[in-house]
């Protein structure tokens, strides 16, 4: 009977534990004091002759909740909210070992990426000089490639996956390289742009660990697509703080820092800045909320009402909209923010909650942005007879057509999810399944587009 | 009886101070022996008593170290250091002021008007 309850005990201890354990603001110490507080308690209540059920309930509660324990602690230990930024702030062993191990094989990857831009110039490629269209062309080869290396290590993937990598990168190097296109032509830029996309992509399948069926590891991908642009764009700002003073500092005593700046600081900075954001997401994951899901829930209600107010004005001044030529790219980007505001809400959702008042927001801006991009196809099929088709449209149509039935398909998703009648699980099935089209498109503009338009 | 919580916190300090001051002791144990002094009417909850023991320790009141004492479990105790002791002296020497003061004021309070239970309290 006495063995019993003890052992009834000592579960429900180790119950109890792992809730405080899941409290960022109690540290492992403070939870082994405090269940030694629990325990002097029970053992107190015990010889009073209560049961040890009895006790430990009794004990739990004069503890009062948890909320408040780990919120009077987190007064007096403010910086624990604060602390694991960059490292735990524990010594967990287990999680510390595999910290030391991680930290210096980033630190080679983002030396990797940052000599790889440097390597050309030892063969008489000057990034300063006429050589701006190989780098250019290039520019993705440089990074991403140490990028997949740090993930292809830290996944521990297999070989055939390794093989796939390399052979992926082999592509995009040969793609680059391989037409011969001038650096004015429309190809160039086309490649130029694409190709940095269908690698980021190949990135992915190191960032799944090779695993690139499963859907929710898409979603990682998802997710860690919007977090690395966020952390990459501050590296940046702080780069160019440093920029500004080494150049500043420098011109004070007379030295002029330009030539180093722009063939060493900036090059190779940016460079190793991809695979450090990459880590720090990482890092990070647990730690903070994601950051992209947060913009979302700011910008999804502003650019609906823009949106919207759009295609009012459009409706009340009954004007067509004029269909210049960068008009196309203009509305691509505006169905890649979209696209991307309802990615990120949808990489943040709880798929078990009922629909909301902000997912019908999101409804409408996807169903605005629809209309209008419809309108402007409108317009613009008329006239494409008068241009032709060359590189840039023909990209530029594509890409609108790849984003519309995407948007197109999902608006109708959202409908039936908002109705209550389709799981939002088929909404987020469906984004992740459609990132084949993104590479698959991305692959056939820097390998076909080329050959198509003969070069131009 | 109630004691509000700024009174509670006020003399949460001094307490566990001059607890600690007669010996070193453990926090489940500070606990028991402020009930006891205060007859069960200073009722400190663990959210309380915790982090103002690592607040002393931060700055630098007591310390603490773990102790496993044959045949029981691993316990944080803690010990006053001799900047808590000074600590200690100064608490008594204003809270020794403040509680004169209080004398005063409750006995020309006694001689206006005899000491009357007011209405609100009488049902506690």
């Amino acid at each position: 009977m006495t063995l019993d309850s003890d052992s009834d005990l000592e579960g429900q201890i180790a119950q109890w534990r792992t809730y405080t354990r899941r409290r960022r603001e109690l540290h492992h110490a403070d939870t082994e004091e405090l269940e030694d507080h629990l325990r002097s308690r029970i053992t107190e209540l015990t010889e009073a002759g209560l049961r040890t059920d009895e006790a430990f309930l009794i004990a739990v509660k004069r503890m009062g909740s948890l909320d408040e324990l780990s919120r009077e602690f987190a007064r007096e230990h403010s910086e624990r909210l604060w602390k694991q930024l960059v490292l735990p702030g524990e010594p967990d062993a287990r999680a510390a070992a595999r910290t030391r191990r991680e930290l210096p094989v980033m630190v080679l990857c983002a030396a990797l990426a940052a000599l790889a831009i440097k390597v050309p110039s030892w063969f008489g490629f000057d990034l300063a000089d006429e050589d701006t269209d190989f780098y250019a062309r290039n520019l993705s080869l440089f990074a991403l490639p140490a990028l997949a290396a740090y993930f292809a290590w830290q996944r521990r993937v297999g070989v055939r996956v390794v093989g796939a990598l390399v052979a992926l990168f082999a592509l995009g190097g040969v793609a680059a390289n391989a037409y011969p296109l001038a650096g004015d032509s429309q190809s160039f830029g086309l490649t130029a742009i694409h190709l940095p996309l269908a690698l980021w992509l190949v990135v992915g399948v190191a960032y799944v660990g090779g695993d690139w069926r499963s859907e929710r590891r898409r979603m990682d991908f998802i997710r860690f697509t919007g977090e690395w642009v966020i952390y990459f764009s501050l590296l940046a700002l702080g780069g160019g703080v440093l920029t500004a003073f080494t150049a500043g500092t420098f011109r004070a005593i007379g030295i002029d820092a330009e030539q180093f700046i722009s063939s060493w600081l900036l090059p190779c900075g940016a460079m190793a800045a991809v695979v450090v954001s990459a880590w720090l997401v990482e890092a990070k994951q647990s730690v903070i909320e994601n950051m992209a899901p947060v913009l979302t829930r700011v910008f999804t209600p502003l650019f609906a009402a823009t949106l919207l107010a759009f295609l009012v004005a459009v409706v009340w001044t009954n004007s067509g909209i004029d269909v210049k030529r960068d008009v196309l790219i203009l509305f691509d980007l505006l169905l890649v923010v979209v696209l991307g505001l309802l990615l990120y809400a949808i990489s943040a959702r709880d798929p078990a909650a009922r629909p909301g008042l902000f997912d019908r927001l999101q409804l409408a801006l996807v169903v605005s942005a629809l209309v209008i991009d419809v309108l402007v196809l409108v317009a613009i099929t008329s006239r494409i007879g008068e241009w032709g088709f060359s590189p840039n449209k023909t990209a530029a149509l594509g890409e609108n057509i790849v984003l519309l039935t995407n948007l197109a398909w999902s608006a109708w998703l959202f409908l039936g999810f908002v109705r209550g009648r389709a799981p939002f699980a088929r909404l987020e099935r469906w984004q992740t399944r459609y990132l084949a089209v993104y590479a698959g498109w991305a692959w056939v503009v820097v390998l076909a587009f080329p050959l198509v338009f003969d070069f131009a | 009886m109630h004691i509000t919580k700024d009174l509670v916190a006020a003399s949460a300090t001094p307490l566990v101070l001059g607890i600690l001051a007669e010996g070193e002791s453990y926090g489940y144990a500070i606990l028991k022996q402020v009930n006891e002094l205060s007859g069960g009417r200073l009722e400190w909850t663990e959210g309380l008593l915790y982090p103002l023991l690592h607040r002393l320790e931060r700055v630098g009141h007591v310390e603490s170290y773990w102790q496993t004492p044959p045949g029981g479990r691993r316990r944080k105790y803690y010990r006053i250091t001799d900047q808590g002791r000074a600590e200690l002296v100064e608490q008594h020497r204003q809270w020794a002021a403040v509680v004169d003061a209080l004398r005063g004021v409750w006995n020309t309070a006694r001689a206006i008007n005899p000491i009357v239970a007011p209405a609100w309290e009488a049902g506690r």
